[in-house]
């Protein structure tokens, strides 16, 4: 457990030398603060709704992680493999597992220092709004966001472990949490199992539906969290096998 | 302390190595040598837990290096051949974060402890992108043997240092090696020649010979040959060597040059020195001439036909 931390920890400082966190950071602070900004100006405007956070998150989020995710996670594995330090790394007294789950921490602690910043706009708008913001609603959609953000960087800490190569790995992390998220569409003229199936596969409805409409439902939070688990077990089985190739 | 049986890599249908057996007590210093390609690295890389064998068993310190991975990777200091070390990273940084991973308590003061031990200690805040080929590799070594590790592999471990470094290197491998076990692997013989107890010679996933140095020097050549000048008369010089008991060849070299071949059990070398002289013959010179380590290697790793084994899988 130690060693998760140790990794983590170098994972997380690895991604501000690159600057990759700093500008990650930067687009994810500057466009929720566009749209929340928005948000309120349409609400002042048409006096029709209450302006909250998650309807800015509803708009932009997924958007935004299609990219910050794959920048996050693209190094954490296929640089390593890249430089030859896997080499390291693997013959350090350090599992698999540790290696993998450290990797994701520090992608994860990443993410949670940027949506911590975000929580500036629900303290400004609690005081525009009265009788104030609806807690328990904001608390859900940022833990709907801290769950959905675990299960897409574990997607990209997998991917990362089967490339070597940087631009490979970004664009197939892309490609697979695209899929993700359009999995629920067929199901909208569909009936049945598969619908059902489609639908609750999807990364996208466990948190529009339940997370950020106010929701928490263990239903969701289970879904994610062995999402994460299931992704960052492709992760180590990759490791293991590129071992024995 | 390190136990290898019947070990066996391939890599697809190419066989790295080829039920490789051999052992290594604590204090020794065994050498691997061998031309590129001859499986010296997968070795080292299936000793340091990096990968897994194909067949075989192998053992570091009583731990099998599949099954007991982990304890194998915490008594073993691997050097892999490639320095492996981010360059985004301080000296310092890099090596602390080895003795993390390594839960090496007073993790600072080991790093510089390790630090003095590599000459890097005005180098520690240093980035590793900066350092040139030879400071690498010695971060490298540092890196080894940060947690005091039993066993130490060293792939190539004087590559790319300057003459000065050269020496260091290989006297902090001797000192190591009085009281650990070091397993290196080099191209350079004169090395093997010097730091090592026992050198293996490795060629095509085979042992092709294993011993001490010296011993191989004499053994493989089986016989010694001793130089003989004289001032003249070499043809009548030759027929009275051939007489020497124990004299197994004698040719002429040059106008004044005799060279005679004994066995290597055997020094003979005054009695033929007595019958030259007694001949009436002026002896200026005699000199034994030993393969050198070079030759060996030459010797054994040229043939150049593919090994039994590989024939009959491409069939």
């Amino acid at each position: 457990m130690r060693n998760v931390w140790t990794i983590a920890k170098r994972e997380f400082r690895s991604l501000f030398i690159v600057q990759i966190a700093t500008i990650t950071l930067f687009v994810f602070l500057l466009t929720i603060g566009f749209f929340f900004y928005i948000e309120i100006y349409s609400a002042v405007q048409t006096q029709q709704y209450i302006p909250s956070m998650q309807t800015s998150f509803q708009l932009i989020v997924f958007p935004l992680l299609f990219f910050a995710v794959p920048a996050i996670t693209m190094r954490s594995i296929a640089e390593e493999k890249r430089t030859g330090t896997l080499e390291f790394l693997l013959t350090a007294p350090v599992r698999d597992w540790e290696l993998i789950i450290g990797k994701w921490l520090g992608g994860f602690l990443l993410f949670l220092v940027a949506l911590a910043v975000t929580l500036v706009y629900p303290i400004i708008l609690n005081f525009l709004v009265k009788p104030g913001i609806d807690m328990g609603a904001m608390l859900a959609g940022y833990l709907g966001l801290m769950l959905l953000a675990s299960a897409m960087i574990a997607i990209g800490v997998a991917i990362s472990s089967l490339f070597n190569n940087l631009p490979a790995s970004f664009f197939a992390t892309l490609g697979v949490i695209i899929i993700f998220w359009i999995i629920a569409s067929p199901a909208q003229s569909m009936q049945g199992v598969g619908a059902d199936i489609l639908r609750n596969l999807s990364l996208t409805t466990h948190l529009y539906d339940t997370f950020l409409a106010g929701i928490i439902d263990l239903k969701d939070i289970v879904y994610y969290i062995s999402f994460t688990i299931f992704a960052l077990f492709i992760g180590k089985t990759a490791i293991e096998i590129r071992r024995w190739g | 302390m390190i136990k290898v049986s019947k070990l066996t890599k391939d890599y697809g249908a190419r066989r790295a190595i080829d039920n490789l057996t051999f052992k290594a007590e604590r204090g020794e210093i065994i050498g691997f040598l061998g031309p590129n390609g001859a499986g010296k690295t997968t070795t080292m890389r299936i000793l340091s837990g990096y990968m897994p064998p194909t067949s075989g068993k192998a053992e570091i310190g009583g731990f099998d290096v599949v099954d007991q991975s982990l304890e194998v990777r915490k008594i073993v200091g691997y050097l892999p051949e490639t320095v492996p070390l981010y360059q985004d990273m301080t000296v310092f940084e890099f090596l602390k974060y080895k003795a993390d991973l390594h839960h090496i308590p007073d993790a600072e003061e080991r790093v510089d402890e390790v630090l003095e031990m590599v000459d890097l200690i005005d180098r520690s805040d240093g980035y590793i992108a900066a350092l040139s080929k030879g400071m690498r590799q010695r971060v490298g070594i540092g890196q080894a043997l940060l947690h005091k590790p039993e066993v130490l592999i060293l792939d190539e471990p004087t590559i790319g240092l300057d003459p000065a470094q050269i020496i260091e290197v290989r006297n902090l491998i001797k000192r190591i090696g009085k009281e650990r076990t070091v397993m290196l692997s080099t191209h350079i013989l004169s090395e093997a020649q010097q730091v090592c107890d026992r050198v293996l010679i490795l060629n095509k996933g085979h042992i092709v010979a294993e011993d001490t140095p010296e011993r191989l020097q004499s053994r493989l050549s089986g016989s010694q040959r001793v130089e003989l000048k004289l001032r003249k008369g070499v043809e009548e010089a030759l027929a009275l060597i051939k007489k020497v008991h124990g004299v197994t060849s004698v040719s002429v070299k040059d106008d004044n040059l005799l060279e005679f071949e004994m066995s290597a059990n055997q020094d003979i070398r005054p009695n033929v020195a007595k019958a030259v002289i007694q001949g009436g013959f002026d002896l200026l010179e005699m000199k034994q001439n030993t393969l050198s380590l070079e030759d060996i290697f030459l010797e054994l790793t040229r043939d150049e036909t593919p090994h039994p084994a590989l024939k009959d899988r491409t069939e």
